[in-house]
């Protein structure tokens, strides 16, 4: 058996056939025997596309290691197929040398035509420079389930765990946990169950009855830091982190959303924890669904809506009502591609500029950006965090590759890590004849407090309209008006004193500095660390929080030679750092709906490196 | 409510200098609502009014108690996610022909098949005020306004129709300048659980003075319009002498005593009859006398309420979540 230190599988089928399922198997069967991972779905946009046809191919990709992994990896190791349409769908993307395992039987005239192949590619020498394993992976199915009382078509259903029998064969993986999760997903229905476990098991013997053993594979437990961990999701864990900040608030998490992909999956989420308290409201558009946020914010929730790209840009005048009334609220962007509807299920990192300028009048407010799945906990905790400390609409970054990617988690302990949050909630009885000022401000801070419905004496009035200082009543007063611009800015500026330090991965100083935001993260860091190893001098400052940009972040650009700014967008981040910083850096504008490959960004680096 | 707080409409009065034009018909709706506050059995600090924009949406300004002035169109929106969020309020949108039929209209129907515990109250005087004079969805065929200068083209909206295509469970219409009237049907809406809708003939004294003259003026009304009345037969007229009869499924106007009619020919009103709310929407003037009044009250599940019970029932039965145990709960494992 020969060990390898980590393998990218893809998983590739007609939307139908449940790759996105056998994609989870074995990547929860990965983490289970101690391999750290990473994940990414990769379906159409269309529920079900024409049948067998290349716009209907629905892949599930895994990168699984013995050492620490950060990306779902640039390009397969192996590819399951399981008909023409699939291979010829990620052909391209598989490695030179790779393996690619398909369906034998699928590769029928009829099949082939629908995929567009003039000849059966098995048969010709297109995947010469691949070692192909052909296998009849209906067949060994309907044969394996031969004696159970089932028609052929539910037979033929069976073949995805067929096919991840064999894989599993493959990379001596454990099949443990998969018969556990078909037992209790099957458990009603005994032929079922009986099914899925007999032909799983057949895809595994036939492995050991076919291949001889040097051809099989192990990745040995990554070693990982100690501890308990889970499989976290991005949009699960954006849920979650907003679930965390409101118990560390003392408050009910409110949610007003419309479904858009990639971020519905949050509220559904949510819709699911009704004995945490939590509400979820499905509005009937994005303006109701950040409006209804609105309405429970003043009335003392922790509120939030979430959505992607065009629905921030329908909400963007409600945000600007949230910046003027000065209440807290959660913003949750889950980028796509764009502009307009653009590329629905693919990823893209075009929304920064939206998000810090994307409203009328000088309208300021947090920004605030995921890095990776299981940071979404975390980030969307801050962005509660910051958004109830600070009284200010807060937005928070994710994109289509991390909040549907996975990875495990070591599960943090909460009383430490996420310690609780001091909302502005005013918490005294005001003394007789004593008037409420609903904008007078924290000297430090600039925070106005927060008075709720249902609190005697504290009666007041918050609107759109310009508003005194202090009394926040209507005034159109020429000065005043400057003044209150000036504050509600200078109040977000300084959230400053209350995010952490920018943190930098490598040498303080140096020839090369990489920037990144966002979602980036696994492959710029992955990308330097390769090359630190090898001695080059490149270091990464990934940020994390985008207005205010922590204190320390123009020292640090500062301190290298070059910069260099990769982006899946035209520069938008290097676009605030030189206005900001008046520094010059090197972009890298990559807008293919498709996240950054580690072997791009050592490129990348290389060449910078060399022509320094 | 357990404690009872008497309030005098004083105490709803807010320290704002009020500032609609003078002869505006806005002044007798907020004395209205103000007097009628001091009816509801709530307490002062568990009202919240919210607004759009508009002239009318000043309202929330003028009343001392919770208020939002909010961005056009977006009220009943913002009003939900309060009721939601604190069903123990009372929460009431005060907007405008244009906030709640143009620019809020799909948030209006989608309150109003809800049944969100929020109570609308829609000044009409089929005009945009605040922008100074362009037509609405209200304005009527032919009117001249700023943005129709060869007069209007659109089909106008019948609020009434609108709101019972959305199965309000509360429809009335008032006038502006019926202070008791309205006052009682403020207080009728505030009891009701679920969306209220409550249609004000509005009059714009200076973009569309008299637009509801002909019928809701102080001569012409007791003869042109019919206040109707859940379980009473329809009279209307200064001699309270006129009814409505239903000539196969049409309305007609008779006059008792003529023609044998008494009044126990007349329709009887009941306001949980939808084809009769839907008859009284239709009415217009000329031809009938328009319809005042409840039209539809019937009871139904409020959203809030639904949504209160949802998550008491799943809490009994799992017990209240917290997040230690969600994080530790499903597949997990042990590296090192």
């Amino acid at each position: 058996m020969k060990e390898l230190e980590n393998v990218v599988i893809r998983f590739s089928g007609d939307s139908g056939d449940g790759m996105q399922l056998t994609g989870t198997q074995f990547s929860t069967t990965s983490a289970l025997m101690g391999n750290d991972m990473s994940t990414f779905p990769d379906y159409p946009s269309e529920i079900r596309a024409p049948q067998g046809t290349v716009a209907g191919v629905s892949g599930f990709q895994v990168c699984f290691g013995a050492t620490e992994v950060n990306t779902p990896g640039d390009e397969p190791d192996v590819l399951v197929a399981m008909n023409p349409a699939a291979l010829k769908a990620n052909l391209a993307d598989v490695k030179r040398g790779g393996t690619i395992i398909v369906n034998n039987d699928a590769f029928s005239p009829a099949n082939l035509k629908k995929a567009g192949y003039e000849s059966n590619p098995l048969d010709t020498n297109e995947l010469d420079n691949y070692k192909v394993i052909r296998i009849d992976i209906s067949n060994l199915t309907t044969e394996a389930l031969k004696n159970l009382d089932l028609d052929l078509k539910a037979k033929g259903r069976c073949k995805n765990f067929c096919a991840l029998g064999f894989t599993y064969y493959l990379f001596d993986r454990d099949m443990d946990s998969t018969i556990k999760w078909i037992e209790s997903k099957f458990g009603k229905t005994p032929v079922l169950k009986e099914a899925n476990i007999l032909a799983l098991k057949a895809g595994y013997n036939y492995g050991g009855n076919t291949l001889i053993t040097t051809n099989r594979y192990q990745v040995p437990k990554a070693k990982i830091e100690k501890g308990k961990y889970r499989q976290m999701q991005g949009n699960a864990a954006t849920a979650w982190g907003l679930m965390q900040a409101a118990e560390a608030a003392g408050l009910k998490l409110f949610l007003g959303s419309y479904p858009i992909t990639p971020a519905t999956e949050i509220l559904q989420e949510l819709a699911k924890f009704k004995e945490f308290g939590v509400k979820t409201f499905q509005a009937e558009d994005e303006i109701a669904g950040i409006c209804s946020a609105i309405g429970a914010s003043f009335g003392g929730a922790l509120a939030a809506t979430t959505t992607s790209g065009p629905g921030l840009a329908l909400k963007t005048e409600a945000i600007g009502l949230g910046v003027i009334y000065e209440i807290p609220l959660v913003i949750v962007n889950v980028q796509r591609g764009g502009p307009s509807t653009g590329l629905p299920t693919k990823t893209e990192q075009a929304d920064l500029l939206q998000s810090f300028y994307g409203r009328n009048g000088e309208c300021p407010t947090v920004v605030v950006a995921a890095s990776r799945p299981s940071d979404c906990f975390e980030m969307a905790y801050e962005a509660a965090r910051l958004a109830l400390e600070h009284m200010t609409p807060v937005i928070l970054l994710t994109d289509g590759y991390i909040a549907q990617g996975a990875e495990p988690w070591k599960i943090p302990d909460i009383e430490k890590e996420f310690r609780p949050i001091k909302t502005r909630m005013v918490d005294r009885k005001l003394a007789p004849g004593e008037q409420f000022l609903s904008y007078q401000r924290d000297p430090k801070t600039l925070v106005r407090p927060w008075a709720i419905p249902g609190m005697a004496g504290y009666e007041h009035r918050i609107g759109g309209l310009e508003k005194s200082e202090n009394f926040g009543n209507v005034s159109h007063d020429a000065k005043n008006h400057q003044r209150m611009v000036e504050l509600r800015a200078e109040k977000i500026a300084r959230v400053v004193d209350n995010i952490p330090d920018q943190e930098v991965f490598g040498d303080k100083s140096g020839d090369l500095l990489v920037v990144s935001w966002g979602g980036t993260y696994g492959a710029t860091y992955s990308a330097v660390r390769e090359l630190r190893k090898e001695g080059k001098r490149v270091s990464l400052m990934h940020m994390k929080y985008l207005n205010p940009m922590p204190k320390n972040v123009g020292k640090i650009l500062k301190s290298y030679k070059k910069i260099l700014v990769p982006e899946l967008n035209m520069g938008q981040l290097q676009h605030l750092l030189r206005e900001k910083f008046l520094i010059e850096t090197i972009g890298y504008h990559k807008v293919q709906g498709q996240p950054l490959k580690i072997t791009e960004v050592v490129g990348l680096i290389n060449r910078e490196l060399e022509s320094l | 409510m357990s404690e009872t707080t008497t309030y005098t409409k004083k105490d709803f009065v807010s320290d704002q200098e009020v500032r609609w034009c003078p002869g505006c018909g806005d002044y007798s709706i907020l004395s209205a609502v103000q007097t009628a506050m001091t009816q509801i059995g709530k307490k002062r600090e568990d009202i919240c009014f919210v607004s759009g924009i508009g002239c009318s949406s000043r309202f929330p300004y003028y009343m001392n108690t919770f208020g939002m002035h909010t961005i056009h169109g977006r009220a009943a929106a913002i009003a939900s996610g309060l009721k939601i969020q604190n069903p123990n309020l009372s929460v009431w949108v005060a907007t405008g022909d244009g906030d709640a039929m143009a620019i809020g209209g799909n948030h209006l129907i989608h309150a109003l098949r809800r049944n969100v515990d929020i109570n609308i109250i829609m000044f009409n005087n089929e005009i945009y005020g605040l922008t100074k004079g362009q037509y609405s969805p209200t304005t009527k065929r032919g009117v001249i306004t700023k943005t129709t200068p060869y007069g209007v083209v659109d089909h106008p909206f019948v609020p009434a129709s609108l709101a019972l295509g959305c199965d309000a469970t509360f429809f009335a219409r008032a006038i502006d300048t019926d202070v008791k009237h309205l006052t009682s049907l403020v207080v009728e809406a505030a009891n009701h659980k679920g969306t209220t809708f409550i249609e004000i003939f509005q009059n714009c004294v200076i973009f569309s003075d008299g637009i509801h003259e002909a019928y809701a003026g102080k001569a012409t009304r007791d003869d042109n319009t019919i206040k109707v009345e859940h379980g009473k037969p329809m009279i209307f007229g200064k001699e309270r002498n006129k009814g409505i009869i239903l000539r196969g499924t049409r309305p007609e106007v008779v006059t008792i005593g003529e023609n044998g009619i008494t009044e126990k020919d007349l329709l009887v009103h009941d306001k949980t009859d939808d084809n009769m709310a839907y008859m009284l929407s239709r009415m217009k003037f000329p031809e009938l006398p328009v319809a005042l009044g409840i039209f539809r009250q019937v009871s139904a599940p409020s959203y809030e309420m639904d949504v209160e019970a949802q998550i008491a029932q799943v809490t009994s039965k799992k017990g209240a979540g917290n997040m230690k145990s969600l994080l530790h709960s499903g597949q997990t494992w042990n590296v090192g």
